[in-house]
């Protein structure tokens, strides 16, 4: 691997080793992995088991977030997946049958996909913002979900359903294989092929990319698709832990962790280069973090104020300006005072000699992209 | 030519509303507004006697009298092409500071401030950080509602009930109204935040650069706007109007709970646009986003009217709207200059 | 008229510079009140950056500004405003969700005791209007109105800010003649009132209508002032492009192209292609091995025409014909696949993905055209990339630095590269010898010239003449949005005729 993509990912590795290791001080078992009826216990399994569902949608998110967008629905599509696969098990004949609850799983995915394809549809196609595009699913996404179940929370007495959550391959637990397998798809198809080139070349660039020839708008429908896919797995995985599906609660702000996710993994959210492996040390941390308060015995809620200082650091340090202040007060030579006036436009490209207006401090930093 | 053609007074009828139309632009996103809502009404009308009472008209504002003080903030963010998620938290949390203050034996009158100031400095806080350090909107106000729900949680994890007197007789006070009807305190008060927001938008320097900023930042800079200044105030309005939202909110519902706003800044983000306001800057009303609050209340009222508790069709309905209008909007943009 | 003993501004000795790069070296200009003065120059002659040192937007690192005889340090947009200079951008810098009036207002509305006075603004954005003769409904939201109008609305803004100069920059870029009229009747009201106007465009006629001096500056120099009167468009076209022989001599003999290339299949025909704002409907003949020069100043519709071959910008008119089957170029994917290949003038914008690799760069339009599910294999991409970083000299010849990090020269020959690798039949160069060093530049027309050898058609476009004559079979000369004329690069043909055909040839 190339050395430049490995120091991308130091940080992350860092700060998930800092978790961990702050998690065995507190509780000296942390680390205790055991095997009872066949299947690995431990909190690291937990941490793994609990973790799939957002490792998922941080895996579709990756790609969306990779071509410049954002997909805000990736909550309610979890719930209307949840929602289908337990309603069609539950009013079907024979619930217990393995064929049932792959039809489910079937049917949820082709929906959830769909639901990818519309927003995909909404941001190629119809060129609307993807925060605004997929805002429209997110309202009316939950909406959807409870209409299936008709408001209540659907139980499902299935056991080759219930197996998803609770079953375990060689004593690896069945969920842990489900994202196991999504990422290595995910690596092979967008790693192996060129998808990954082509998505970040349209994230880094859409008019470079374009008049390079690359198709954008079917890479962007299609990584839209995949998101919602993930979506669903992750909205199956979920409803078959708790053995119903919950329109109102199921995957609610997962959609924010996965951004999270996304973003302390190393992708900016201005678009361009993307790390799969970034994503799932990213989907880790934020899913220990969550562990962690938990088995520290703080109130689980107030993990989020953590998240929130996490999110606020991460993205401050992505911040070109602060960066530049926190490095400013240990510059050695002449102390330039580097904040200038924010209502200053950053200087202009030189060469260009026709351009009159700088562009709003959001503008994309060169130096950030060469990292 | 076997064509009939128009008889000539029709086509100039037509043309006359068309140059009508060219001219006010502006207005046809929160017109249409103003007619789902009364198309809305009407089919509640239709369909279920004791519909058309005005009190029924009047509990719209009663019951969602928060939920206008929240859009109201909101759409100044809107307009100046921001977005705001932490709405819903900041107003949990000030359902919060009220109740654990008020059960800590502050007086009621600094109780009030102190949940405003707390709402006003996250917002302030948030604006901070979205225009001097660049960070995305979207992703600097998902940290503060995070933030602001954990400090709820923080405070306490149970739900802290409110017995203040004076908070009791604030909820109950009604201003009666010719007819028999009656406004509660907290819906006349919203109405209040609407009409001051209005004149902010509309008449003072201020209001007007929101506006700008809107329209296109680079441009406001160029003209020499105080952009900044615009891009903080905004948020810190925001985060008041959610603190503002909250103490109404307390009114309603006499306790403060982590859970309470969950899903609400969507609500209000949705109520916004729905009021016919460009989610990306620049073009709306306030009195779009309170007719917007005002058509998600009645699609709320006319479920109850049907008696089957089916909630999820506001969101459904919501989201609907929500395409509705963006597509309306994204019809009646001025074409790029390419 | 009184002439008024002090220029109305007058800059000297400025210099600015940005990191690795001294955009103005001792540039200056002298503006006198009424009159109105064109500051000419090329691409990178510091037009751009003298202008927003005098706005206010960059601060000068040395020189001497004085506004009305007063030393004056302009510490930004709206001191400058303070100062009494207004600008009016070649994109318009109003909010086009606002009314007129309120554009015109903005930041000084009349307040009354209920705050903003709308009626009162209306009404003294409607007198302003109605003093400059224009009809305009001030209540109308601005983006309702065209171009042109928007801009004739920021000279409103302008005159309400009591402005004593105007400064034009590139403000007919996109109007077209009736309402360059327009602007020109109004700007000619503001100049008998006393306002000194400084008008920045690349359409020297424009310059001959309006103008009673100019300035010329050139790489951040200051090359002199002028009387329009005295001074006809062939010398000045010579002062703006300037002796470029210099370092190049050397390079001459190795590349010049001995006349039309014998054996010639025609390749692309192209008949009556247009797009309306961009450039009138133009024929173009390009044969294998021939390359064809274009030649016109910026803004003359160069950049225009290579784009709506390249399917870039859609054409309105026209056809396409290659190798005598018609092609559409919709779409630049439609022209690469009919072996077309274009490298666009802004590297950075449209042309390379900064965060990506040297390699990525290189293989991006072979691996676009290929389809995602067919990746170049490890071994064929790293024998490309090396072949291609060897034979173009990229350095550092590393295949996994991020392309952002380059020189000005590698980044060129990187874009440049990403096109060899498609072997195209035609390759469309736009200005790929802007800001890169000596070196580098005579390495790309080494490269030009070589493809050329190998039989692949060539559209080269560049500011600087000498460079298209020596790679060029053809020139063919714009001017003003249409092709005037075709030349053969003859021996006769020299630089003196190419001027005088992009100052004076064809239809006025």
């Amino acid at each position: 691997m190339r050395a430049a993509q490995l120091r991308r990912l130091v940080w992350p590795l860092l700060v998930l080793a800092g978790l961990l290791v702050a998690n065995l001080v507190a509780t000296p078992g942390f680390f205790e992995v055991r095997i009872q009826g066949g299947r690995l216990y431990g909190s690291l399994i937990d941490i793994l088991h609990f973790g799939a569902p957002l490792l998922l949608i941080s895996l579709g998110m990756t790609l969306v977030i990779a071509l410049r967008g954002i997909d805000l629905s990736v909550g309610a599509v979890v719930a209307v997946s949840g929602a289908l696969a337990c309603t069609i098990i539950a009013s079907s004949a024979d619930p217990g049958s393995v064929q049932t609850a792959a039809i489910a799983v079937a049917v949820a995915l082709g929906a959830s996909a769909l639901l990818g394809l519309w927003n995909g549809f909404l941001v190629a196609v119809l060129q609307i913002q993807p925060i605004v595009a997929t805002l429209i699913l997110m309202v009316a996404g939950r909406g959807v979900a409870q209409l299936i179940t008709g408001g209540q929370i659907t139980t499902v007495n299935s056991e080759p359903y219930r197996q998803i959550a609770a079953g375990s391959l060689a004593t690896v637990p069945v969920t842990v294989l489900l994202a196991a397998a999504t990422v290595l798809l995910m690596w092979l198809l967008v790693r192996r092929t060129a998808l990954g080139l082509l998505i970040e070349a349209i994230g880094g660039n859409a008019e470079a990319g374009r008049l390079a020839g690359i198709r954008a708008t079917g890479l962007t429908v299609a990584a839209y698709t995949f998101c919602g896919l993930c979506a669903g797995l992750a909205g199956i995985i979920i409803s078959a832990n708790t053995g119903s599906a919950d329109g109102n609660n199921a995957g609610l702000w997962i959609e924010l962790d996965a951004i999270l996710a996304v973003v302390i993994g190393g992708t900016l959210l201005t678009g361009g280069r993307f790390s799969i492996v970034g994503t799932v040390l990213g989907a880790l941390i934020v899913q220990t973090l969550s562990t962690t308060v938990y088995t520290m015995g703080v109130p689980p809620e107030s993990a989020q104020v953590f998240k929130a200082l996490v999110v606020f650091l991460v993205c401050l340090l992505q911040s070109p300006r602060f960066r530049a202040q926190l490095v400013a007060p240990f510059r050695r030579g002449k102390t330039s005072h580097e904040p200038p006036a924010p209502s200053e436009p950053p200087p202009q490209d030189e060469e260009s000699d026709v351009s009159p207006t700088g562009t709003s401090a959001g503008a994309p930093d060169r130096r950030e992209v060469q990292r | 030519m076997t064509l009939p053609s128009a008889p000539p007074a029709l086509s100039a009828a037509a043309s006359r509303t068309r140059k009508l139309l060219e001219g006010q632009r502006r207005f046809i996103p929160v017109t249409m507004a103003g007619l789902v809502l009364v198309l809305v009404f009407a089919a509640g009308s239709l369909r279920y006697t004791g519909f058309l009472e005005p009190q029924v008209a009047l509990n719209l504002l009663v019951n969602n009298s928060f939920l206008i003080v929240l859009a109201v903030g909101v759409t100044f963010v809107i307009l100046a092409g921001g977005i705001d998620l932490s709405t819903g938290s900041v107003l949990a949390l000030s359902t919060m500071i009220c109740a654990w203050l008020l059960r800590e034996g502050w007086p009621p009158l600094l109780v009030i401030p102190a949940a405003l100031a707390a709402g006003a400095v996250i917002g302030l806080a948030q604006g901070c950080i979205i225009h001097f350090y660049g960070v995305q909107p979207f992703i600097a106000t998902l940290g503060g509602m995070f933030f602001a729900r954990g400090l709820c949680y923080l405070i306490s994890t149970e739900s802290i009930p409110i017995t203040d007197p004076l908070f009791t007789a604030l909820a109950q006070a009604r201003i009666p109204l010719p007819g028999g009807t009656s406004l509660t305190l907290g819906a006349l008060l919203a109405l209040v935040v609407a009409g001051v927001a209005a004149y902010v938008l509309h008449r003072t320097r201020f209001g007007r650069s929101v506006y700008a900023v809107g329209g296109s930042e680079s441009s406001a800079m160029l003209m020499g706007l105080a952009v900044g200044r615009v891009k903080v105030g905004v948020y810190t309005i925001s985060g008041f109007c959610a603190a503002l939202g909250g103490v109404l909110y307390t009114f309603y519902i006499a306790s403060g709970n982590s859970l309470h706003g969950l899903g609400m800044e969507l609500d209000a983000i949705a109520a916004v646009v729905i009021g016919g306001t460009l989610l990306t800057g620049g073009f709306g009303y306030v009195m779009g986003s309170v007719i917007g609050v005002l058509t998600l209340g009645t699609i709320q009222t006319i479920l109850v009217f049907e008696g089957t508790l089916s909630s999820w069709w506001t969101k459904i309905v919501a989201g609907a709207l929500l395409f509705a209008f963006i597509l309306l909007q994204r019809a009646l943009a001025p074409r790029a200059a390419k | 008229m009184d002439i008024a003993a002090e220029p109305a501004v007058h800059m000297s000795g400025i210099v600015k510079e940005f990191p690795g790069i001294r955009a103005l070296d001792g540039a200056g200009l002298r503006l006198n009140p009424g009159e109105a003065h064109a500051l000419l120059g090329e691409n990178g002659a510091g037009k751009s950056t003298l202008i927003k040192v005098l706005t206010g937007v960059h601060r000068p690192d040395a020189g001497h500004i004085s506004i009305a005889g007063n030393p004056t340090d302009i510490a930004g947009p709206l001191d400058a405003e303070r100062n009494g200079i207004a600008t009016v951008y070649q994109e318009v810098n109003l909010c086009p969700n606002l009314s007129v009036a309120e554009n015109v207002l903005l930041g000084r509305e009349p307040r009354g005791l209920l705050g903003i006075a709308s009626r009162r603004m209306n009404r003294r954005a409607a007198e302003l209007a109605a003093e400059m003769e224009l009809d305009l409904d001030v209540t109308r939201a601005l983006g309702e109105y065209p171009i042109a109008v928007q801009q004739l609305v920021s000279i409103l803004r302008a005159i309400d800010l009591d402005a004593r100069v105007l400064v034009l920059d590139e403000p007919t870029s996109s109007l077209d003649r009736g309402e360059v009229r327009m602007l020109f009747d109004l700007v000619e009201r503001l100049r008998s009132r006393g306002v000194a106007i400084l008008f920045v465009t690349h359409f020297l006629d424009q310059v001959y209508e309006l103008c009673q001096r100019m300035t010329v500056l050139r790489n951040g120099h200051l090359v002199g002032e002028f009387t329009t009167a005295e001074l006809g468009q062939r010398e000045l076209i010579g002062h703006m492009l300037g002796e470029q022989a210099g370092e190049l001599e050397r390079l001459e003999e190795s590349t010049h192209v001995d006349g039309p290339p014998q054996d010639t299949a025609p390749l692309l025909r192209a008949r009556e292609l247009g797009r309306s704002g961009a450039i009138e409907p133009y024929d173009l003949d390009v044969a294998q091995g021939q390359t064809v020069g274009l030649a016109g100043l910026l803004g003359s519709g160069r950049t225009e025409a290579a784009r709506l071959l390249f399917g870039a910008d859609r054409p309105e008119t026209g056809t396409v014909e290659v190798d005598g089957r018609p092609v559409t170029p919709r779409t630049p994917r439609a022209a690469i696949a009919a072996g077309l290949a274009y490298c666009s003038e802004d590297r950075k914008a449209e042309g390379l993905v900064a965060g990506l690799s040297v390699a990525d760069n290189l293989l991006l339009a072979m691996q676009a055209a290929r389809g995602w599910m067919r990746p170049i294999s490890a071994k064929a991409r790293s024998e490309l990339v090396e072949h291609y970083i060897a034979a173009l000299r990229i350095r550092p010849a590393a295949p996994e630095t991020p392309v952002g990090t380059l020189s000005g020269g590698n980044q060129q020959k990187v874009l440049l590269g990403r096109w060899l690798i498609m072997q195209p039949r035609l390759l469309i160069l736009d200005e790929p010898t802007r800001g890169i060093d000596v070196g580098a530049k005579a390495e790309v027309q080494r490269l030009v010239a070589l493809q050329s050898q190998e039989g692949t058609a060539v559209l080269f476009i560049s500011s600087e003449l000498e460079e298209v004559l020596r790679l060029s079979h053809t020139v063919v000369v714009l001017r003003d949005r249409r092709v005037v004329n075709t030349l053969d690069n003859t021996a006769s043909l020299d630089v003196d005729r190419v001027l005088a055909e992009i100052a004076e040839g064809g239809p006025r």
